[in-house]
């Protein structure tokens, strides 16, 4: 448990909401840029967000040019931040948000309200949860995400099943085969919907080089047991059922952002990244309130949230310097093709000024080959030939078109190719 | 845990779902000494694991009935005790709605049917004056009319506290002990239980889905059999609850009230039940394609609800049998009752069959002296729609950040007579787990915090990690 609770302040200029690698790049910034109150709230009992739990490398290349392993680098995070002058409130949650800016808090002491001149949000993503994903079956002990099991691994150093099936391929799904093996747990299967493994090609060989097999193009249709895993049943590409026996699913990926603030709040989402609508600065349908990091979109890495991080520093000190230009219009983007799953910043301030995001980002629903165009009606202001995969970063200079368009809207399609 | 039973109560309560917690309530408060035995660890966790949640008016029971009884009767003590035990009230009552002409003609009957059964403040209502009450609904309703005492409940704090009023006043709780046979010798039932012998003078079989079971193990029969019918739901991003005001009911059919639209007292809003016969008492198991054809439908009557996320999903079973009404039997030469076929207003009419088994018993000759004082416990706070342990001091920091549950109410929860043995147990109790990450955040927390106190723990020890 942390120390004793530092008194919370009624009002700061900047109230940051979540101490991941992205709120504490802000918060370090903005202190760096001689802000005068700058808090970081975060609900954990420590700051440091996602990699806190992450026992495994590469983190920290961008931020302290060297490889650390998750928890050490959250450390040196926050280390960093409160150096600077931030002063971080953990167990401290932001139960809601209203216009003002305002926030409603909740602290072992009980409920507080706090002002700002200008929030932050930057609460990160979380995976999708077995029920969300509608998984049959009865509902027995061990089924957990990677999050979850991260924790109990890393964190309470507790093992919640020995013989787990792994359900996905991202990334993610590879921190955990590590976290597995860092425990002693081996997974009996790694069981991927689509046709490939989602990640990046290098971890293609992981699964057989750990002794899991890959099922590709199968579905986990049922959990069974009743008090506990008892096995699994898998449908394969032909159709065909297949009970698998294990003790414990790992439900890993298909992340979503921690939006809930926005969703309950007054801040307008954004279907397709589940994210809040911001401009190229950040700002969202409430001008008062920013977001940055994973919240934005599913998924980045640590070091792109933490570049976000500093990015978003810099345009909130221009704004509290009252130098940010409010915006006259919007460019408003319009994704116009269901391969694309999200574009952001999902509008352009007009007059158009370089904010803390300087491309669009793009992610597609599936693999899709062919030409990316954006159009101002029926003018094509940019296209490119390519091919991507489902969680690949895809980035389209902002600076290059928005020039080019005349209209109120930018929309984005894609030419497949078969 | 002894082997000869150490006292011979006034009556043995054999199971502790809704019906078998409001029945030892009304028997204690009455003055008799009553002992639950429940074969689960926990208490609540048959058929009243998993409901709508609803506080039923009885407006559509058949006429005449003993469920309508009940219900009428149940629904008026809830609203009497409520506020003495701290239980939540949502009165936010009902639309019944017809989406098709067929529905649409039996709606005149239903009201009919409502006021013969006293619920005489339905009101009919046109498509324009629904969508004005409840503006996110699909225009393609068609009509419909108003139920403004239907409500909405906790299905878990409610028959908690009433067995905890129980024990508060004297009765006694054995749970993970299972009723396996028994014999009557003309003046005492001797159980035969997985946790030993137990001695009373009458017996109430509030079995639920064993209903039928239980009879044949002590009396070698039944006359009845239990019929599981299976009510599989989709639970909704409490950002939703803010689409339906009211409880959105369909014109109900012979078999099953229909898939409803409705708030939880948690502030998520849920769509369900289906109505699936089925052989096992156990396993509520739900299936994707019945998922996904709920949140579909509930798309179609909400399209709103088409951009929200879904929190959870889960399934009740129904203790239905070949009977409409319940079967609830006195047999007076061997001093018991059984409370059978309590299939879907179960926790609407438990305070009601609980004054029905009174009655019963004092039929068999039995008389009790009402205990001088009376302690009433207060429920938790779980509903959304009142402050929370959160929003207090001295909470010990908040575990669960989806339903925001405190340490203290973790804590709590894991003490006392009737302590959370298992993680279904602290959920019904504090809610931990149930929200939108349904663990990513606090399952590690939550597995320190219960370390050594469930039968079944969340995972092992490993000291060789770190
Ligand atoms: C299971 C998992 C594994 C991952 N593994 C990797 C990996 O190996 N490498 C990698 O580069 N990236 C990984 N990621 C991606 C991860 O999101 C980023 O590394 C990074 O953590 C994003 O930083 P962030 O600041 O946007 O969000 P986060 O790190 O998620 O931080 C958000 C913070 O906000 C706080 N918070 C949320 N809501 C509230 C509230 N209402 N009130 C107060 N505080 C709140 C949280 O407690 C948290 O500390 C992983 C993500 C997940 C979910
Ligand atoms: C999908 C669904 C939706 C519903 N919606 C509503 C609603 O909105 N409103 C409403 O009023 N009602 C509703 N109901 C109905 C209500 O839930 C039931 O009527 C009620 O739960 C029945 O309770 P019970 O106590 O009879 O049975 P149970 O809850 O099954 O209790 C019986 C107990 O006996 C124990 N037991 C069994 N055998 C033994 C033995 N041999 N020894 C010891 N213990 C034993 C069991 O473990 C169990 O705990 C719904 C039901 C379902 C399934």
């Amino acid at each position: 448990m942390p120390g004793d609770a530092k008194a919370l302040p009624q009002a700061v200029e900047v109230a940051v909401v979540g101490g991941g690698p992205a709120g504490l790049a802000a918060a370090t910034r903005l202190k760096e840029h001689g802000v005068a109150s700058v808090a970081v709230l975060d609900r954990e009992p420590r700051a440091g967000g996602i990699p806190r739990h992450c026992g495994h490398y590469p983190f920290g290349l961008r931020e302290f040019h060297r490889l650390l392993r998750g928890p050490d680098y959250a450390r040196r995070l926050v280390a960093r931040a409160e150096d600077a002058g931030v002063e971080i409130y953990p167990q401290t949650t932001v139960t809601g948000i209203t216009p003002g800016p305002r926030l409603s808090l909740s602290t072992p002491g009980g409920a507080a309200d706090m002002t700002a001149k200008k929030v932050l949000l930057a609460t990160g993503v979380r995976e999708t949860s077995r029920a969300a994903r509608f998984i049959g079956g009865q509902r027995p002990l061990g089924v957990v995400s990677t999050g979850a099991l991260q924790s109990l691994v890393y964190l309470a150093h507790k093992r919640p099943f020995a013989r787990p099936v792994i359900l996905g391929s991202e990334l993610v799904s590879f921190s955990a085969i590590f976290t597995c093996r860092h425990a002693g747990i081996r997974p009996v299967a790694m069981v991927e919907p689509g046709e490939r493994v989602t990640a990046r090609s290098f971890t293609r060989a992981l699964p057989r080089l750990f002794g899991v097999p890959l099922h590709l193009g199968t579905e986990l249709v049922t959990i069974h047991g009743k008090e506990r895993v008892e096995g699994v049943t898998l449908r394969g590409p032909g159709g065909a059922e297949q009970v698998l026996d294990c003790d414990g699913v790992i439900v890993t990926g298909a992340f979503t952002p921690e939006a809930t603030l926005c969703r309950l709040g007054h801040l307008e989402l954004d279907p397709g990244s589940g994210g809040p609508v911001i401009d190229q600065f950040g700002r969202c349908s409430d001008p008062d309130f920013f977001a940055a990091g994973n919240l934005l979109r599913p998924v980045e890495t640590a070091g792109w949230s933490w570049h976000e991080g500093v990015a978003a520093g810099d345009v909130l000190t221009e704004c509290l310097a009252g130098r940010l230009p409010a915006a006259e219009r919007h460019l408003e983007i319009v994704v116009d093709h269901p391969a694309i799953k999200l574009a952001l910043p999902q509008r352009i301030a007009l007059p158009f000024s370089d904010g803390a995001l300087t491309h669009l980002q793009l992610r597609v629903t599936r693999a899709a080959g062919g030409k990316l165009e954006a159009r101002d009606g029926d003018t094509v202001v940019w296209s490119k030939t390519l091919s991507v995969l489902p969680e690949r970063r895809l980035l389209l200079p902002l600076h290059d078109v928005v020039g080019k368009v005349r209209g109120a809207t930018l929309s984005l399609r894609f030419s497949e190719v078969a | 845990m002894p082997d000869a039973p150490a006292e011979t109560f006034d009556v043995t309560v054999i199971g502790a779902g809704v019906v078998g917690c409001a029945v030892a309530r009304r028997l204690t408060l009455e003055g008799a000494r009553v002992q639950v035995v429940e074969k689960a660890v926990d208490i609540l966790d048959g058929a009243s694991k998993g409901n709508s949640g609803i506080l039923h008016t009885g407006f559509d029971a058949p006429p005449g009935s003993l469920e309508q009884a009940c219900i009428a009767a149940g629904y008026r003590e809830y609203l009497e005790i409520r506020e003495r035990l701290n239980l939540p009230l949502l009165t936010c009552g009902a639309l019944v709605l017809a989406w098709n002409e067929e529905e649409e003609a039996r709606l005149p009957a239903l009201m009919e049917q409502a006021r013969a059964n006293g619920v005489d403040d339905v009101a009919a209502l046109s498509r324009a004056e629904i969508l004005a009450l409840e503006p996110n609904l699909s225009p393609r309703v068609r009509a419909g009319f108003n139920v403004p005492r239907e409500y909405v409940i906790d299905p878990w704090s409610a028959p908690s506290v009433y067995l905890q009023q129980a024990l508060d006043n004297g009765a006694a709780c054995r749970r993970g002990s299972e009723v396996l046979g028994g014999a009557f010798d003309g003046e005492t039932w001797e159980l035969e239980t997985s946790g030993g012998p137990l001695r009373s003078r009458a017996v109430v079989n509030c079995a639920g889905l064993y209903g039928d079971i239980v009879d044949q193990r002590l009396l070698g029969e039944s006359g009845f059999t239990i019929r599981p019918r299976k009510g599989q739901f989709v639970v909704f991003d409490k950002a939703a609850a803010r689409l339906a005001q009211s409880i959105i009911l369909p014109v109900p059919t012979a078999k099953t009230k229909g898939v409803v639209i409705c708030r939880t007292s948690f502030g998520n809003l849920l769509v369900g039940p289906t109505a699936e016969d089925q052989d096992s008492r156990d396993d509520a198991s739900t299936d994707g394609a019945t998922l996904q054809m709920l949140r579909a439908k509930g798309i179609e009557m909400l399209p709103a609800l088409a951009a929200l996320p879904v929190t959870a999903t889960y399934a009740g079973l129904r203790p239905a049998s070949e009977h409409k009404d319940y079967q609830v039997k006195a047999r007076a030469e061997q001093r018991y009752v059984t409370v059978g076929g309590i299939r879907s207003t179960g926790l609407s009419s438990a305070l009601g069959l609980a004054r029905e088994v009174h009655r019963l018993l004092v039929s068999f000759g039995d008389s009790y002296r009402p205990p001088q004082q009376v302690a009433w416990p207060r429920a938790g706070v779980l509903t959304d729609y009142a402050e929370r342990a959160w929003a207090r001091p001295d909470n010990g920091g908040i575990v669960c950040h989806c339903e925001l549950v405190t340490r203290r109410e973790i804590e709590a929860a894991l003490d006392g007579p009737l302590a959370a043995q298992s993680l279904s147990g602290l959920k019904r109790r504090t809610r931990v787990t149930m929200g939108r990450c349904q663990g990513f955040y606090c399952l590690g927390a939550l597995s320190q915090i219960t370390e050594g106190r469930f039968d079944s723990p969340l995972a092992e020890d490993d000291r060789d990690a770190g």
